[in-house]
C-alpha cells in the first residue's frame, strides 16, 4: 500500500511540475527567449527524483534548506547545463521550484500509509493545477489582447513569438495604434456613441422596469400571474428570431441607422429581466412601510419615490449594472441595425474595421482593448452587485 | 368602500405596467407574429423599402431679368420594382411671387403650388420646371427658395401587406439547402457546447470551493469571459488561431509539436487516427464549439457554486466520521446536491446556444462547416436577401425549440415523479 502510495504521489507531483515549468517557459518563449524543446524527459526524471529525495530525507534537513537545495540544483541544470538562459528565466524556475517543494513538503511516508491518501493528493494537486489551467487559459486571450496591441506590424510579422514590450520608446510609439484608431477610425465617437445608447437603455429600461415591478410585487390585479410568469418566458426568447421582422418594421418606419432603434430594441429585450429581477427585491421590503405611507396619503408616485427606491439602491445598481453590460456588449442588433459608420457603435466598429482585410491586427487589438476594459472595470469594481444581477439575470445567453 | 379600494388598486396597477406591457409587446411578441406572416411570402430585401416619390429643387436664376426665376424638380419614383399612385405636391414661396406659366395638373393658391401628378410607375423620372416672377420688381433672394423643402405624398402597396401566401420558403427550407446537415451542425454546436461548459463549471465550481489564497480574485477572473464583448474575445481567438502568424501555431511550431500549421478555424476535417481507427473529427466546428465553452462555462460555474455553498457542512463531517474519500464525497453528496442546478443549466444553455448566433458569425463567418440554423437566417435574409427565407428559417428554429422544451419537461416531470 505504501510502495504504490508513493509512486503515485511522485507521479502526480511529478506531472504538477512539469505543467509549472511549461507554462514558465511558454511565457519566457513569448518574451522573445528562443527555447525550443520543453525537455519532459529530463523534468520528469528530476522531479521524481525531488520527490522521492524529499519523502527519503523527511525531517532531518530543515524543510527551507531542502527547498533552497533542491532548487538550486535544478535551476543548474536546466538554465546553465542544458541551454544557457537569462538570468530572470532563472529566478523564476527558482521560485516555481521552491513553490513546488513548499507544496509537497506536507506529504510524508507517515501520511501516505493514511487511507483515501491518493484520491487527498490526487484532489490536492488537481486544485492546483485547475487554479493554473483556468488562469492560464483565461487570461491568455486578454494578455495577448493587451500586447499585441502595443506592438507594430513589423514587429508582428518578424517574431509572432516576441511578446515583449520596448518600454524604451516615447508614449507616442507606444501607444501609436490607439492614436492611430482615434484619429483615423473615429474611435471618440462610437464610444460616445456606446456611452449613449448603454446608459440610455439603463435609464429607460429603469423607467418603465420600476413601476412595473412595484406592481407585479405589491398590487393585486387581474393578469398579475400570467404576467410575472410570461416575463421569463418572453426573456428565453431567442434574439435571432427578432431581427428579420423587427429589421423590415424599422426599415418601413425608418429607424434603423439611429440611435433611437437601437435604444427601443435594448429596452424591450432587457425589460423582462430588469423587472424580475426587482420585484424579488421589493418583495422582500416590508409591507409595514408603505401602509404608514398610505395612510399618509402617498400616491403611489410618491411611495415608489420616497420609499421603494430609497430603499432598494443594491438591487437598482444591480440592475442597472447588468442592463449596461448587456447593452455595451450586444452585437446581434447593432449588425442588423446600423450600416451607417456615422452611428456605429464600439461592437460594431471593431467588426467593421475587421472586414477590411488590410487593417493591421494590432489596430484591431486596441479596438478591442477600448470595448474590452469599460466592462472589466466596472466588473471589477462592482462584482459584488453584479454577480447577483448575472445570477439573477444569467438566462441572458 | 373595499371594493372602491380594489379597484384603485387595479387602476394603479394597470397604469403602472402598461408602458413596460406595451415596449415589450411591440418589439418581443408582435414581432414573433410578424416571423410566421413574413415566412409565408416570397419577400425579397429590395421589396422592404416603401416606395416614396422624392424631388430635388433646383433654383436657377435667369440671365439679364434678376426679378425672374426658374425652379427645376427634379422628380422619381425612389423604387425600381413598384408603382406609386396618386402623387400629390406642394410648394410654398414667399408673398410676392406670381407665377408664370402654370402646368395643367398643377395650382397656384396664396403662393401655394399644388400640383396632382398621379401615378408614377417604377423607375419613373421627370423634370418639372416652373417659372416666377416678382410682382414689386424686387431681386429674388436665391438661398432662401432652397430652404424651403417640397412636399411630396403618394400611395404604394406594401408588399408585406398582402394577403398572397406561399409555402415556397418551408419547402425550400426543409428539402433542400442540405437541411439534415444543418440540423446535425447545430445539434453538435449546441450539445458539445453545453455539456462542455457544464462540465468545466463543476469543475471550477469544486475548486474555487476549496479554501486557497487568492480565491476571491480567481472568481473574478474565472467571470471574465463571461462579462467581456464578445466581439473582442472573437478577434483575439481569431489571431491566436491564426495559421500564418498566429500564437498558438507559432508555439507549436516552436516546440516541434506540429510540423506544418493547422488552420483551426478554416478547415473542415482532420484526420485522426486513435488505436488504429481513423475517424474524422469537424475540426472548425470543434474549435468554436471550445470557444462556446470557454465563453460560457463560467455561467455553469457561477449557479453550481452558489448551489456548493448552500450544501450544509454536516453532510462533509458525517461522511468524514464514515470514513468516506474525497471521490466518494463528491459522487454522493456534491454531484446529488447539484442535480437540480445542472438540469436548469442544461435547458437554459441548450436553448440559448441553439440560437447563439454572434460567436460562430465573428469566428468564422459560416464557413469551413460551422453553419447553424442561426448562422443560416442572417445568410438567407441578408446575404442571400431572401426576407421570406430567412424567416420560414427562423420559424423552423422557435418549432424545434418549443419541441425541446416539450419533451424535455416531459422527461423531467416523469422524475421528479419517480422520486
Amino acid at each position: 500500500m505504501r510502495t504504490k502510495n508513493t509512486i503515485l504521489f511522485s507521479l502526480i507531483s511529478t506531472f504538477f511540475l512539469i505543467f509549472l515549468i511549461s507554462i514558465w517557459k511558454i511565457l519566457a518563449t513569448l518574451q522573445g527567449l528562443s527555447i525550443n524543446s520543453f525537455n519532459i524527459e529530463i523534468i520528469f526524471i528530476f522531479g521524481l527524483l525531488i520527490s522521492l529525495a524529499h519523502l527519503g530525507i523527511g525531517d532531518r534537513i530543515k524543510s527551507i534548506y531542502k527547498s533552497i537545495i533542491f532548487s538550486s540544483i535544478f535551476v543548474f541544470c536546466d538554465g546553465y547545463l542544458i541551454q544557457k538562459l537569462p538570468i530572470w528565466y532563472n529566478v523564476g524556475v527558482f521560485l516555481i521550484l521552491y513553490f513546488f517543494i513548499n507544496k509537497i513538503s506536507k506529504y510524508t511516508f507517515i501520511g501516505l500509509k493514511e487511507e483515501h491518501s491518493t484520491q487527498v493528493i490526487l484532489f490536492d494537486f488537481l486544485t492546483l493545477f485547475g487554479i493554473l489551467f483556468f488562469s492560464f487559459v483565461i487570461l491568455f486571450p486578454f494578455y495577448m489582447m493587451l500586447v499585441t496591441s502595443f506592438k507594430t506590424q513589423i514587429a508582428l510579422l518578424v517574431n509572432p513569438l516576441d511578446f515583449s514590450i520596448n518600454f524604451g520608446q516615447d508614449i507616442k510609439g507606444l501607444f501609436k495604434s490607439y492614436f492611430v484608431i482615434f484619429k483615423s477610425y473615429k474611435f471618440g465617437k462610437y464610444i460616445a456613441i456606446s456611452t449613449i445608447v448603454s446608459v440610455g437603455t439603463v435609464i429607460i429600461t429603469l423607467l418603465f422596469a420600476i413601476p412595473a415591478a412595484y406592481a407585479v410585487a405589491r398590487l393585486n390585479f387581474f393578469g398579475k400571474t400570467f404576467l410575472s410568469t410570461s416575463i421569463l418566458i418572453i426573456y428565453m426568447f431567442p434574439a435571432i428570431v427578432l431581427v428579420i421582422p423587427l429589421y423590415t418594421i424599422f426599415s418601413q418606419l425608418g429607424l434603423r441607422n439611429s440611435i433611437e432603434g437601437l435604444l427601443i430594441v435594448y429596452t424591450a429585450t432587457t425589460l423582462p429581466v430588469a423587472i424580475y429581477m426587482l420585484q424579488g427585491y421589493f418583495k422582500s421590503i416590508p409591507k409595514e412601510l408603505e401602509e404608514a405611507a398610505i395612510l399618509d396619503k402617498l400616491s403611489w408616485f410618491g411611495i415608489i419615490t420616497k420609499i421603494i427606491i430609497p430603499l432598494s439602491i443594491p438591487a437598482i445598481s444591480s440592475v442597472a449594472l447588468y442592463v449596461f453590460m448587456i447593452a455595451w456588449n450586444e452585437f446581434l442588433f447593432s449588425l442588423m441595425f446600423l450600416d451607417n459608420p456615422n452611428s456605429f457603435t464600439l461592437s460594431r466598429a471593431i467588426q467593421y474595421l475587421s472586414g477590411d482585410a488590410e487593417t493591421p491586427r494590432q489596430y484591431l487589438m486596441a479596438g478591442s482593448v477600448v470595448v474590452t476594459l469599460p466592462v472589466l472595470f466596472i466588473f471589477v469594481y462592482f462584482e459584488k452587485y453584479l454577480v447577483s444581477g448575472l445570477t439573477a439575470g444569467s438566462v441572458k445567453g | 368602500m373595499n371594493d372602491t379600494l380594489a379597484n384603485t388598486e387595479k387602476k394603479t396597477a394597470y397604469i403602472l405596467t402598461l408602458p413596460a406591457v406595451l415596449l415589450v409587446f411591440s418589439i418581443i411578441l408582435f414581432p414573433i407574429f410578424a416571423n410566421i406572416w413574413i415566412s409565408f411570402k416570397e419577400v425579397e430585401l429590395k421589396d422592404i423599402r416603401i416606395p416614396e416619390p422624392r424631388a430635388k429643387k433646383i433654383v436657377k436664376s435667369i440671365s439679364d431679368e434678376p426679378t425672374k426665376i426658374k425652379i427645376l424638380y427634379k422628380l422619381r419614383n425612389s423604387s425600381l420594382i413598384q408603382e406609386i399612385r396618386d402623387v400629390s405636391f406642394q410648394d410654398n414661396f414667399p408673398k410676392n411671387f406670381e407665377i408664370e406659366n402654370l402646368d395643367p395638373r398643377c395650382s397656384y393658391e396664396k403662393y401655394n403650388l399644388k400640383c396632382e401628378f398621379g401615378n408614377w410607375p417604377a423607375k419613373y423620372r421627370e423634370n418639372f420646371q416652373v417659372i416666377f416672377q416678382t410682382n414689386d420688381g424686387s431681386k429674388i433672394d436665391k438661398k432662401n427658395l432652397k430652404t424651403i423643402k417640397p412636399k411630396l405624398d403618394g400611395k404604394s402597396d406594401n408588399i408585406l401587406l398582402n394577403t398572397k401566401f406561399t409555402l415556397k420558403n418551408f419547402k425550400k427550407v426543409l428539402f433542400e439547402n442540405e437541411f439534415i446537415d444543418l440540423l446535425l451542425t447545430t445539434f453538435y454546436y449546441t450539445f458539445f457546447g453545453t455539456v462542455g461548459s457544464i462540465v468545466f463549471g463543476i469543475l471550477t465550481a469544486q475548486m474555487v470551493n476549496q479554501k486557497f489564497y487568492g480565491r476571491t480574485f480567481m472568481r473574478s477572473v474565472l467571470l471574465f469571459p463571461y462579462v467581456a464583448p464578445v466581439v473582442a474575445l472573437a478577434y483575439t481567438w481569431e489571431l491566436l488561431l491564426d495559421p500564418n502568424s498566429g500564437t498558438l501555431n507559432s508555439l507549436l511550431l516552436n516546440y516541434q509539436i506540429i510540423e506544418t500549421p493547422i488552420n483551426l478555424l478554416g478547415q473542415k476535417y482532420i484526420e485522426i487516427s486513435i488505436l488504429g481507427f481513423d475517424f474524422k473529427l469537424r475540426l472548425a466546428l470543434t474549435t468554436v464549439i471550445m470557444f462556446e465553452i470557454w465563453r460560457y462555462f463560467p455561467l455553469a460555474f457561477l449557479f453550481i457554486l452558489a448551489r456548493l455553498q448552500a450544501i450544509p457542512k454536516e453532510l462533509y463531517e458525517a461522511a468524514d466520521v464514515d470514513g468516506a474519500s474525497p471521490f466518494q464525497k463528491f459522487f454522493n453528496i456534491t454531484l446529488p446536491q447539484i442535480t437540480a442546478v445542472i438540469s436548469i443549466l442544461f435547458m437554459i444553455r441548450f436553448i440559448w446556444n441553439f440560437n447563439k448566433f454572434e460567436d460562430v458569425f465573428l469566428l468564422t463567418g459560416g464557413a469551413s462547416g460551422t453553419r447553424t440554423l442561426p448562422i443560416n437566417v442572417y445568410q438567407q435574409g441578408f446575404a442571400i436577401s431572401d426576407i421570406g427565407m430567412g424567416s420560414a428559417v427562423s420559424i423552423v428554429i422557435v418549432v424545434l425549440l418549443l419541441m425541446f422544451m416539450f419533451f424535455y419537461f416531459k422527461l423531467l416531470g416523469k422524475r421528479v415523479d419517480e422520486n
